[in-house]
């Protein structure tokens, strides 16, 4: 039983991906992504000022060569910029429920 | 089966009278309508605060807390805007190098016509401030414009306000189409949520006026700018209408927009015509 619960785990971890650190290029592409979406929001009037600090935050962490916090960063940049497209969409209509009539 | 027919009959004739009844009132609410839209914004407060005195929504969260309202009547006997005060009134008075002063830009010498201001100019199509008039005209003759968030600017509208106490608020909205989208665009602005807190400005000053934000109690938004320009003990200095304005989105965490930007002007526009007789109450003092 012992045996076949050290092989189980043995087997688990062998096929486990190992966790790799991120490097320039996953940092380009997820902060090209965060860019993009962070422009969107601009062009909509209604960018957050989240969004911009963790853009600054991500080429921050790049500058100095963490492209394992610049990606984190720059994907919660996108998430957040993301969620004020979402926003000022949902508004376009929404704000007449808030209205005085 | 005449019992189903009747049943039908009847269903039918119930789904067209709440046709009837509704599409009104759709029609009637898309339709930009100022004049309904300030009166029932000015009853909104009136019902919501039935023992505080008309006039007395122009003094913010002193209309609001008796305690607060009693601090701030000690601190007017010297108010901490008095020096931008006087300096508005040196300012207003000494020429432009060409000689002029800002008189010339405006009705009546500029004195007493802050009530007017924001107007709707036919000719540019666009709502124009006191604070852009006054820039307005320091370029016209010769003079750099000065920063529309504080200092200089406040100081001039300080000035211009204090000749203008006690007269009742009153924009105009001509008969242009422009006139009423900025109108409409102002309440859009007013009542849009934005920012990470997902607040607009209603949430604060329509929702909860009265209610404590931290340490700092709401102001209602019915005669909010007729205060303006404001001493602000959290900013330590004076601050215009454009500060209010960039400030409160910072504090909803969305990036503000450029003083002067066109729905700056649009939400100052709403806001001042649905204040139109409350009483001017400006340079004001707040926490």
């Amino acid at each position: 039983m012992k045996l076949s619960l050290a092989l189980a785990m043995l087997l688990a971890f062998s096929l486990a991906p190992a966790a790799r650190a991120a490097n320039e290029a996953d940092y380009k592409a997820a902060y090209a992504a965060a860019e993009a979406a962070s422009k969107e929001a601009a062009g909509m009037r209604n960018q957050w000022t989240v969004t911009v600090s963790a853009l600054a935050a991500a080429r921050k962490a790049a500058d100095g060569g963490d492209f394992d916090r610049a990606v984190t960063a720059a994907k919660e940049a996108e998430a957040l910029a993301k969620a004020s497209v979402v926003q000022a969409t949902s508004e376009k209509e929404a704000w007449k429920a808030m209205e005085i009539r | 089966m005449k019992a189903r027919f009747a049943l039908l009959l009847g269903s039918l004739s119930a789904a067209l009278v709440a046709f009837a009844l509704t599409s009104p009132r759709v029609i009637a609410a898309d339709k930009v309508d100022p004049v309904a839209d300030a009166k029932a914004f000015q009853n909104f407060f009136f019902q919501k605060f039935p023992t505080v005195k008309h006039d007395d929504f122009v003094n913010g969260p002193y209309s609001m807390n008796e305690d607060m309202k009693r601090q701030w009547q000690e601190k007017e006997e010297f108010p901490p805007y008095e020096f931008a005060l006087d300096a508005g009134k040196e300012m207003f008075s000494t020429p432009f190098k060409n000689g002029k002063t800002y008189a010339d830009c405006f009705p009546n010498g500029g004195i007493g016509i802050r009530q007017n201001y924001p107007y709707f100019d036919t000719g540019e199509g666009k709502v124009v401030t006191l604070e852009l008039a006054l820039n307005r005209c320091r370029e016209a003759n010769g003079e750099a414009p000065y920063s529309y968030v504080k200092d200089e600017m406040a100081s001039l509208t300080a000035y211009m306000a204090f000749t203008s106490r006690g007269k009742p608020m009153d924009i105009k909205i001509p008969d242009d189409p422009r006139a009423l989208a900025a109108f409409e665009n102002g309440k859009r602005y007013f009542y849009t949520r934005r920012g990470q807190m997902n607040f607009s400005c209603a949430s604060c000053h329509v929702q909860s006026p009265g209610e404590r934000i931290r340490a700092e109690i709401l102001a209602p938004a019915l005669g909010i700018l007729n205060a303006m320009p404001i001493y602000r003990s959290e900013w330590s200095g004076m601050g215009t209408t454009s500060r209010r304005f960039v400030t409160c989105n910072s504090q909803t965490r969305a990036v503000p927009l450029e003083p002067q930007a066109d729905e700056y002007r649009d939400v100052e526009y709403f806001l001042s015509y649905v204040a139109n007789g409350l009483p001017i109450s400006g340079p004001g003092a707040r926490p």
